[in-house]
């Protein structure tokens, strides 16, 4: 991922969606496959070519939980916490990373490595607890399998 | 042995968690160093999740399946021969013959898992696109009483009747309609719309097309959720081949109907399921649900009518039109007719999705589809319907599935997530947690749901710290009814249901001796 933002790369990818404010939700998205987190400088940039408001733009970007604005670790996990995980031992599993990683859920370890996050549901029910590490998912994962997962023994 | 030899291993979502894309590779690479000739297809999953992945070979027109296959397990399945169907311990015998589909009523997943998802051909020669075509000929009206005759009702959750939403959209006058199909499947235990869009993506294409000729639209959207990018993968290639091969576009097939499809991805929003929210985020806005009325089939995507459904729904359509609408609804039971592709989930030996006719029992489903817990514990608990659902105690296992049967013990059907838990489940514990994702996941717009659930988790937390007991659980009952009778969407209305339900069903949970009376009346 490119560290610096380029506003020339903003412009295009706002007008590869032709600049069309109905698709904000999509081009923010866009923004985040391309700098894995929304920079200052593109949220200024988005508002003033789709032609909103700062405050507008604002309330779409908080209000989802997808789109950061702060850079996210080199490998991002995210844990499922919802029913079908729970049945199967999320908690406990959740509890386990967050003291082999050394961070609570919604954080980033301080060497920027690695980001741990809530998920609530990747659809993998039938084959709980369910765990996405950088957008892969992988089901039945007990303490063991997050360890390996982690070391990149199984990646 | 002339030709090569067809090998299936599913690329979808929970296969290849399990090690799927790692086992195909395998099989080439052995297959490659052995000097056969294969063909390895990439199937969507017959549902049975419990054995993927489940790697088929096709001997002699059958397909035999070896099940729960491990990229360790490839070099001795070889050596067993299981290019030809030779023995192993893995070898489940012939697919078809597998009870645990056999038993199905399979209607809307009928070519998941049998076909290559990407393949026109396949979907062709299977029956794909023949209700379509019938609805071409049968136009508006004719597609219309199909629908309504098949008692077809909102798969997504809600239950309302199909054919009267259709009827609405296609009698509004306008310049512009809309198709939008909601795939923002956040219930946890559900996966049926994910399997249906990466097994049989053109499935839910041709039910967008019927519903277009049956509303007179000409543009549709499907808003996928962000947690599942191989769906987005698979149904990008397949709107991409649809629309090379002329079944999306301009004048379809000669038919002089327009039609095509826009995929948009949510943002991580469960509140984003529910249809307004849905339509404001599909406007580029946040999620916050809209006051109905208006309904969205009058003044929905931009002003427009729009025909709001859920995948499952749309992707049902094409086989009642194909088949005719009685087909339908002579399965089923009640007011539930048709089928549900029921999903088996959390804590269960044989999870996976299991579609069956309306009307079986939760433990027929939980334990002749199920085989029990996955632990080999007691069963304690089943949440179905998703985390708007009741918790059901297994005193209510005998219960029939059916929409009426279920709304009558306060439990929700929704879009047919079951999720079972054992005895070392902590009901207090389950009750927080649906007040806390009401909590992260409330749009905003109304305070009961806003701000009740935040206050929810406090008065649960105080009620397991053992804090004057008694009034806070009349106060629980206070804020529930508050959040029932006063939120504008299901998220704030239904959150209540499983707090009640685990408070009524297992009150010890929550107490000692001497506050379980005192609760009788927090639940209905």
């Amino acid at each position: 991922m490119p560290k610096t933002y380029d506003p020339a790369i903003g412009t295009e990818i706002i007008n590869s969606y032709g600049a069309r404010p109905e698709l904000l939700v999509q081009i923010l998205h866009a923004f985040i496959d391309r700098y894995s987190y929304l920079h200052e400088a593109a949220l200024r940039q988005i508002a003033d070519e789709l032609n909103i408001s700062r405050a507008d733009l604002h309330g779409v970007v908080s209000f989802y939980h997808d789109f950061r604005t702060a850079p996210p670790g080199r490998t991002v996990v995210k844990i499922c916490q919802a029913e079908a995980c729970q049945s199967m031992g999320s908690r406990e599993l959740t509890a386990h990373a967050e003291k082999t990683i050394g961070i609570p859920l919604n954080n980033t370890t301080s060497d920027g490595e690695v980001t741990l996050e809530p998920v609530y549901c990747l659809g993998n029910c039938a084959c709980s607890p369910a765990v996405m590490i950088d957008n892969n998912v992988y089901g039945r994962v007990d303490s063991k399998r997050l360890d390996q997962l982690l070391a990149g023994r199984e990646h | 042995m002339a030709g090569s030899i067809t090998v299936f291993v599913p690329r979808e979502t929970s296969a290849v968690s399990l090690g799927a894309d790692k086992v195909a590779a395998e099989i080439v690479s052995s297959a490659a160093a052995r000097n056969i000739e294969i063909d390895l297809k990439r199937n969507g999953s017959w549902g049975m999740t419990w054995l993927e992945p489940l790697v088929e070979v096709v001997v002699d027109g059958e397909r035999i399946a070896y099940g729960k296959v491990a990229p360790e397990n490839v070099a001795s399945l070889f050596e067993a021969g299981f290019l030809t169907g030779g023995e192993h311990p893995l070898k489940v015998g012939n697919t078809a013959d597998i009870p645990w589909l056999r038993n199905q009523d399979r209607w809307t997943f009928r070519r998941c898992g049998l076909i290559d998802p990407l393949s026109i051909e396949e979907y062709r020669a299977n029956g794909g696109f023949a209700g379509f075509e019938k609805a071409l000929q049968a136009g508006s009206a004719g597609v219309l009483a199909e629908v309504s005759t098949s008692g077809l009702r909102g798969r997504g959750g809600a239950g309302f009747p199909t054919g009267i939403k259709w009827k609405t959209v296609a009698e509004a006058v306008a310049d512009q309609k809309y198709i939008a199909c909601n795939a923002d499947e956040g219930d946890s235990g559900t996966f049926s719309d994910r399997m249906l869009m990466e097994g049989d993506p053109f499935t839910l294409i041709e039910g967008m097309l019927i519903a277009a000729v049956a509303v007179g639209a000409t543009r549709g959207y499907v808003y996928l959720r962000s947690e599942y990018p191989l769906t987005r993968v698979v149904f990008s290639k397949a709107l991409a081949a649809a629309r090379e091969r002329g079944w999306l576009g301009t004048n379809i097939m000669g038919s002089g109907v327009d039609f095509d499809i826009d995929l948009h991805i949510g943002a991580g929003s469960y509140v984003c399921g529910e249809e307004t929210a849905m339509l404001e985020s599909l406007e580029g806005k946040a999620g916050l649900i809209r006051y109905k009325p208006p309904l969205p089939a009058l003044q929905g995507l931009f002003g427009k009518p729009t025909v709001v459904n859920n995948v499952i729904t749309l992707a049902s359509v094409p086989e009642i039109i194909a088949r005719g609408g009685d087909a339908y609804a002579a399965l089923g039971t009640g007011r539930s007719k048709g089928t549900l592709a029921f999903q088996l989930a959390g804590n269960i030996r044989r999870g996976g999705l299991v579609e069956k006719a309306f009307g079986l029992t939760l433990r027929e489903l939980i334990e002749d589809w199920g085989g029990g817990t996955f632990t080999g514990r007691d069963l304690r608990a089943v949440q179905v319907g998703g985390p708007l659902g009741s918790y059901f105690p297994a005193e209510l296992l005998d219960t029939p599935l059916d929409y009426e049967a279920f709304s009558e013990k306060s439990g929700l059907i929704g879009h047919g997530g079951v999720v079972v838990f054992d005895d070392q489940v902590d009901m207090a514990q389950q009750a927080r947690f649906a007040m806390e994702f009401c909590a992260v996941e409330s749009c905003g717009k109304c305070t009961p749901c806003r701000i009740g659930s935040v206050r929810g988790v406090e008065v649960i937390d105080r009620i397991i710290a053992n804090e004057d007991r008694a009034t806070n659980m009349a106060l629980l009952k206070e804020l529930c009814d508050t959040m029932v009778d006063g939120s504008l969407c299901a998220m704030g209305g239904l959150t209540p249901f499983p707090v009640r339900s685990a408070v009524k069903y297992f009150p010890k949970d929550f107490a000692g001796d001497s506050v379980v009376q005192a609760q009788e009346g927090v639940s209905k």
